[in-house]
């Protein structure tokens, strides 16, 4: 009897991709396994699917997954992903990028994203730091913390990339971890069901720099620290605020309807077309 | 109908512009508004959903030539126009789109620089940067047309060379040739040579992104056509993933360059007028060479005889030519709308005994006849 491989294999360009570059106990490589249960169960044909990157440690994903597969300059993954979009609305499109990627050097495309409510879904898998440049501050690296560019721990705010992105007007906004895996497979399932822009925010572990940098541990206890870390919603609701400090808030924070970019634009076609008598 | 074929109108340069891209036949637009290119994009505003083509105004040109390349790659002829301070946002798009080989069209409507400069006036400052603006070893294709009817032809040819070449084109015209207004008198549609974008015909399972052909160029799938794969920056093999190998990266890095290199019979493209029979030759582009064709027929009055030499495609760099038909003059005068810059590609082409003299404008107003002719007088 020949083993049973799991199906995900068949989304993965499993024969000549393999090894990955990711370091052992990265997080990055099971945010890809969410995608792909997503992928599946969305039923989506491969032909039909453009995942799109920027430059960093996640942004090395598009290479492994056997879609029409994009890996762009640093932080414009966004801004390539609208060109495909646009020019074929029938494509399902997708961008996955680093904290650095998607919120320093481009922030401002995925607040515009966010803004024009373009039918993309967005995977940021934050993990506090720009790993592939061996571990300096991003926006999301919290206070105090040591990165290599923050010998004496970081002063700036971080974002919440949630907040974020609801204030931009994105249709749906979610924050996840890899060690509740279920619940992220969930989220990036919705994401990619909603029309309009939607984010997935997946906190992960970068053990090769932001562990070692802040001696958080190994792979296993950086889990640990996602674990007793975060909350969901209801724990949040039934928590008294005192409870609460200093923990991450994970679920579905918006979930609305307002209608995409692409709507938007084949219905001002049509007036055009009208308008003009033509 | 919104090119008006067969008509004779009177037409501005940036709109000619526009019109040529429906003409070669624009499926996607994306922007960032800049003086003196806007109306390129505020007439492709107007056109294109009339056409039920894509257009978008981007948050910044960084964006918008990312978004072209993405819109390309997903099967729609792309262009974006700016001027300058966009330019020089979109070199790291230029490059990207040089390296992944995907054919967009980016105009650069020239005006006075460094920085914000002149934003009204023209100059020619940008030809140095249009060829090495972006960084490492790249092939690249600039166009600089001199009057409004070649604002709306050389357009179509942009766009046609793009497809041919698999590269991004430059359309140069200064802000002079970008504003001014003449009356054009447009071709009938079936005169006009578009070329269609080429789609690959083999299996899926043979397809490779970056085939080795005789050509150096391959026909590119497009994404959601059934042909999966892959694109990036990092340097490539065949397939398009990443590699190191050296003998990948050298075969990559030679075919980039050889696919123009070895082709420039089908780039080259220069105007001579009286060239052979004159020992001096004025060498202009865009703008200028409007005026030394005024220049050459004020001498021609004081029976002094003057060639002029024009590049219409100025990168590739017309070398084998500037060398045959220069290379034996006394004096090559190279007016320019800036301190100085492809009078360095006139000087590397030709031998120490020709004298070639700058004439320079920066002011952001043209260079007259005038000042050519008396630039000519002074030297012989
Ligand atoms: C324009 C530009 N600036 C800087 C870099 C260098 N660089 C590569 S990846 C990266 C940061 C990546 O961090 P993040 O987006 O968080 O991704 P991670 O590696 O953590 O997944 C930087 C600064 C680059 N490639 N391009
Ligand atoms: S450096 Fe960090 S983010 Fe990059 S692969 Fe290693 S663990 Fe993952
Ligand atoms: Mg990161």
């Amino acid at each position: 009897m020949s083993p049973t491989i799991p199906y995900e294999y068949k989304y993965l360009r499993a024969k000549k991709r393999f090894p990955h570059v990711w370091c052992p106990g990265c997080g990055i490589g099971i945010v890809m396994g969410s995608i792909i249960r997503a992928v599946d169960a969305m039923g989506w044909d491969k032909d039909d699917i453009v995942m799109v990157s920027g430059i960093g440690c996640t942004s090395r994903m598009p290479v492994y997954v056997d879609f029409n597969t994009l890996h762009t300059t640093h932080g414009r993954g966004l801004a390539f992903g609208t060109g495909v979009k646009m020019a074929n609305p029938r494509l399902n499109v997708m961008a996955v990028m680093g904290d650095g990627d998607s919120l320093a050097i481009g922030g401002n495309h995925i607040i515009h994203a966010a803004r024009r409510n373009i039918d993309i879904t967005a995977i940021i898998v934050n993990n506090n730091n720009y790993g592939m440049t061996g571990g300096q501050f991003s926006p999301t690296t919290p206070p105090g913390a040591k990165t290599s560019t923050t010998p004496y721990g970081m002063i700036e705010p971080g974002f919440d990339v949630c907040k974020l992105m609801d204030g931009a007007g994105a249709s749906f906004v979610a924050r996840g971890t890899v060690y509740h895996v279920t619940e992220l497979d969930n989220m990036i399932l919705k994401a990619f069901r909603k029309k309009g822009f939607s984010v997935v925010e997946a906190l992960a572990p970068c053990p090769t720099n932001f562990g070692r940098a802040n001696r958080l541990g190994g792979p296993v206890e950086m889990m640990q620290l996602l674990k007793d870390n975060t909350i969901n919603l209801s724990q949040l609701k039934a928590m008294k605020p005192d409870q609460t400090e200093g923990k991450i808030v994970r679920g579905i924070f918006v979930d609305r309807d307002s209608i995409s970019y692409g709507d938007r634009y084949a219905a001002l076609c049509e007036n055009a077309r009208i308008g003009s008598g033509g | 109908m919104i090119v008006p074929w067969g008509e004779t109108r009177l037409v501005q340069g940036n709109e000619a512009v526009a019109l040529g891209a429906v003409a070669a036949g624009i499926g996607f637009f994306a922007g960032y508004p800049i003086t003196p290119s806007t109306e390129i994009a505020e007439l492709l505003a107007k056109y294109m959903p009339l056409l039920d083509k894509k257009w978008i105004q981007m948050e910044d040109e960084i964006a918008s030539i990312s978004a072209l390349i993405g819109g390309r790659l997903a099967g729609s002829k792309s262009m974006t126009a700016t001027s300058g301070p966009g330019f020089s946002l979109m070199q790291e798009g230029l490059g990207y789109a040089c390296m992944t080989e995907v054919p967009i069209v980016v105009v650069n409507v020239m005006r006075g620089g460094p920085s914000t400069g002149l934003p009204t006036q023209a100059a020619q400052g940008d030809v140095m940067q249009a060829r090495w603006g972006t960084h490492g070893d790249h092939p690249v294709i600039a166009l600089a047309p001199c009057n409004v009817k070649e604002c709306f032809e050389l357009t179509i040819r942009a766009f046609n060379l793009s497809e041919i070449f698999r590269t991004p084109v430059i359309l140069l015209p200064d802000e002079i040739i970008g504003h001014m207004r003449e009356r054009v008198r447009f071709p009938l549609e079936e005169d006009v040579d578009v070329v269609p974008m080429p789609v690959p015909d083999v299996p899926v399972e043979w397809y490779e992104h970056y085939h080795e052909s005789t050509s150096n160029v391959s026909p590119m799938a497009s994404f959601g056509s059934g042909y999966r794969y892959h694109v990036t920056g990092l340097t490539h093999d065949k397939d398009g993933f990443p590699t190191r190998k050296e003998d990948e990266v050298i075969a990559k890095m030679e075919r980039l360059k050889h696919k123009i290199t070895r082709r420039l019979d089908e780039l080259e493209d220069v105007q001579m007028h009286d060239v052979e029979e004159s020992s001096v030759v004025i060498f202009a582009y865009g703008s200028v060479y409007r005026s030394a064709l005024a220049a050459q027929a004020i001498l021609k009055k004081k029976r002094k005889t003057v060639g002029i030499f024009r590049p219409v495609t100025l990168w590739p760099f017309p070398d084998r030519t500037v060398k045959e038909m220069l290379d034996s003059k006394d004096v090559v005068l190279v007016p320019e709308l800036n301190q100085g810059q492809i009078i360095h590609e006139v000087e590397r082409m030709t031998r120490d005994s020709v004298r070639v003299v700058p004439l320079h404008r920066i002011d952001g107003y043209e260079i007259t006849p005038e000042e050519i002719v008396d630039a000519v007088m002074e030297v012989i």
